[in-house]
């Protein structure tokens, strides 16, 4: 195995892989505890979602890339640079969470500072609000993009199809990085039952949008592909439609018992296993970030548990921006 | 003397010069036509979008995070429900965010009844839409409001809604929007050569704006159309121009009618109502939409739970007919939205019952 990516970069990505592995096992295990009351979130799509956190390019305004994510985002954010104790907060839905205040679910991220849109449960809608931003983003000299992310089953709703008619149109082509982490399985349903084609990307040929399926459990050829397809969307200011084929290690979420599924391709097992044959880590020090991983998050857990609920009278507040009670 | 749509040509050119506004758009917005009832004719930002409702409400949502002002169409409201789950969210992103997002944009739609639009140009969406949070609603009843009202939408840091009523748009505006040519006949007939697109080949035609000045209507202030001190009507959009004609000829009879306007739907004037339901004891509550959970409903629901010991009449909503639709034939028509008699023979029979 020879990497082309700098061994720096190989043991960041591994870390921020464990990290967010660490943060949904923990966020899994604090469901089971009763600290939450549903889990959903992104083990088995670690080996992409981490170099796309890596690539972005963050910040607030039209010069920074809009993110409209989807539930299975967490690997995203840690490596932006979100921290986990606030993935925690969510989960147990403390005033103290910072993307929500303890209204919505984990993985519901949210962080106006960041470009990072709310994530809602409505499947695939994210793919029209990125239509707004890309139109946005179509302002000359802007140098931001916009980047979207869902399911493969998500793809039969008409709102993808909305993006790519939106998207690719010649008086206003929109600078957006539309994305699919393939799993195969919308919550039960295969992916067979959703779609006759061989690949979703191949349906960008339809409306002339660059696009790719890859390997979405390979650290590198994740890593390159969204690199160059940020590249042509960034300088070319034009769509590009990227098809990941990822696993989904805990199921769909906790409605479906969130226990780990053998069988699938575990991408942190497989890079791992890259790692020490290439000689960049050494078994025990990758068990050494787990652990501590695990400590720190163990601890940063009991922290959330005694941390206040937000309280009934606040309900009112923020219906407008800036509104803080009844206010009819 | 503007008539409703170039009010509202006019708030938009005001928008796009002093408020940012940075794109229009929505089905045919765009030149040459300018929007099925020229509300966006001559202006700069409008454009064509594909014929998408669920995409034009999902740009404008996307727009507002990105805080960049427009303003998106949805050609007749009877084409907006299929889209009510991003309605839904784009009136929530504030709120499930804790208040980290703001959500600037504005929807303008025409609704209602009254031109003998048929089943599928004639819905009405205030009850429907007043079930939605976080949206600022409105619906003026003549130009100057029209104006003014868009004007403090774009303004407003929050979704807006702005409901055309669209047997108005048409309608000559009584009161100066400061600015605009005279309210004579030859100003009328000025400001079309202005900013109207004239027939045939409009490719070099430009719009010639005048200089207007803002209003500065504010949201959520309802306005009393007719003063009266027997009853209280309470409507908005089309409505209120029925019921200060029925007040106007009520008052020959000796019967005195206030009519409120209530111009922001939502969050509506409850000051403005509840006092005046204190002087009169007696309310009407009109508007067109279906009568079953109707926005009036509400309104009475209020009504009863803040005033039942003031009134000396029971409240009354006149609403439109439950069912599905409005028939084309005039006699249909009619007989499914609120008609001036009906306003008129409930105002005679408030008044008259006693306590
Ligand atoms: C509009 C909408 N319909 C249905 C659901 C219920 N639902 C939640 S997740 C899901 C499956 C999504 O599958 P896919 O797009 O493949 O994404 P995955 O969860 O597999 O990553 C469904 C049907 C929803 N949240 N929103």
């Amino acid at each position: 195995m020879k990497f082309k990516l700098e061994p720096k970069k190989l043991i960041q990505i591994h870390d921020l892989m464990i990290k967010s592995r660490v943060l949904e096992e923990r966020l899994i295990r604090m469901y089971k505890q009763n600290d939450g009351y549903f889990w959903i979130g992104g083990p088995g799509e670690e080996a992409f979602s981490v170099p796309l956190g890596l690539q972005v390019n963050k910040g607030m305004g039209l010069d920074h890339d809009f993110l409209h994510l989807h539930y299975r985002s967490s690997p995203i954010m840690l490596s932006m640079g979100a921290e986990p104790i606030d993935s925690m907060r969510q989960m147990k839905n403390v005033a103290s969470d910072p993307y929500s205040g303890g209204r919505n679910f984990a993985n519901h991220y949210s962080k106006r500072e960041w470009n990072v849109v709310p994530v809602t449960s409505t499947i695939e809608t994210q793919y029209l609000t990125a239509i707004g931003t890309g139109i946005a983003q179509t302002k000359k000299g802007c140098k931001g993009i916009t980047i979207v992310n869902g399911g493969d089953s998500g793809t039969a709703e008409g709102d993808f199809a909305s993006a790519l008619v939106w998207s690719s149109r010649p008086m206003m082509p929109l600078p957006m990085l539309m994305i699919v982490t393939n799993n195969g399985m919308g919550i039960s349903t295969p992916y067979c039952n959703q779609f006759g084609g061989d690949t979703i990307s191949a349906r960008g040929n339809a409306f002339k949008i660059k696009n790719q399926t890859i390997n979405g459990n390979d650290v590198e050829e994740s890593y390159f592909a969204i690199q160059a397809a940020m590249k042509y969307v960034r300088e070319e200011r034009k769509p590009f439609l990227l098809e990941a084929k990822v696993s989904r290690l805990y199921g769909h979420s906790s409605a479906s018992g969130a226990n780990f599924v053998p069988g699938d391709v575990d991408s942190l097992d497989v890079f791992e296993k890259q790692l020490e044959e290439a000689k960049i880590l050494t078994r025990a020090q990758m068990e050494k970030v787990r652990e501590n991983y695990n400590s720190q998050m163990q601890e940063q857990a009991k922290q959330v548990k005694v941390e206040p609920m937000p309280s009934g009278d606040t309900i009112y507040d923020h219906v407008y921006y800036g509104q803080k009670g009844r206010y009819w | 003397m503007a008539t409703m749509v170039q009010a509202i040509r006019m708030a938009l050119h005001y928008g796009e010069q002093n408020l940012g506004v940075e794109h229009i758009f929505g089905e045919d917005v765009g030149p040459p036509l300018g929007g099925a009832f020229t509300a966006t004719q001559g202006l700069t930002k409008n454009w064509h979008s594909p014929l998408d409702e669920r995409g034009i409400v999902g740009a404008a949502i996307g727009l507002g995070f990105a805080n960049v002002r427009c303003v998106a169409e949805i050609q007749f409201c009877d084409y907006i429900f299929n889209t009510i789950d991003l309605l839904k969210l784009g009136g929530m992103s504030t709120w499930a965010t804790n208040g980290d997002w703001p959500s600037p944009f504005t929807i303008m739609t025409p609704v209602g009844a009254g031109i003998r639009g048929s089943i599928y140009h004639s819905h009405s969406f205030d009850a429907m839409m007043t079930h939605i949070p976080g949206f600022k609603i409105v619906m003026p009843s003549n130009a100057l409001d029209a104006f003014g009202l868009m004007l403090a939408c774009l303004k407003d840091q929050n979704p807006t809604m702005y409901l055309m009523p669209k047997a108005l748009l048409r309608v000559d505006g009584d009161e100066q929007i400061q600015g605009e040519p005279p309210l004579t006949p030859e100003g009328k007939k000025q400001l079309k050569e202005m900013i109207d697109a004239p027939l045939g080949d409009r490719s070099q035609w430009k719009a010639k704006w005048p200089n207007l000045v803002d209003p500065n209507i504010e949201l959520s202030k309802g306005k009393i159309v007719h003063e009266g001190n027997q009853v209280t009507v309470v409507t908005y959009g089309r409505h209120v121009l029925i019921a200060r004609d029925v007040a106007r000829e009520l008052a020959k009879e000796g019967i005195s009618v206030e009519v409120i306007d209530l111009r922001t739907l939502w969050p509506y004037d409850w000051s403005m109502i509840s006092k005046s339901i204190s002087k009169t004891k007696r309310v009407i509550f009109v508007n067109e939409d279906t009568e079953v959970t109707n926005f009036g409903e509400h309104l009475l629901r209020r009504t009863v739970e803040e005033h039942f010991y003031d009134l000396h009449a029971r409240p009354r909503l006149i609403a439109g007919a439950f069912v599905p639709g409005i028939g084309l034939s005039d006699n249909l028509e009619s007989a499914s939205v609120p008609q001036a008699s009906d306003i008129m023979n409930a105002c005679r029979e408030i008044v008259a019952e006693q306590p």
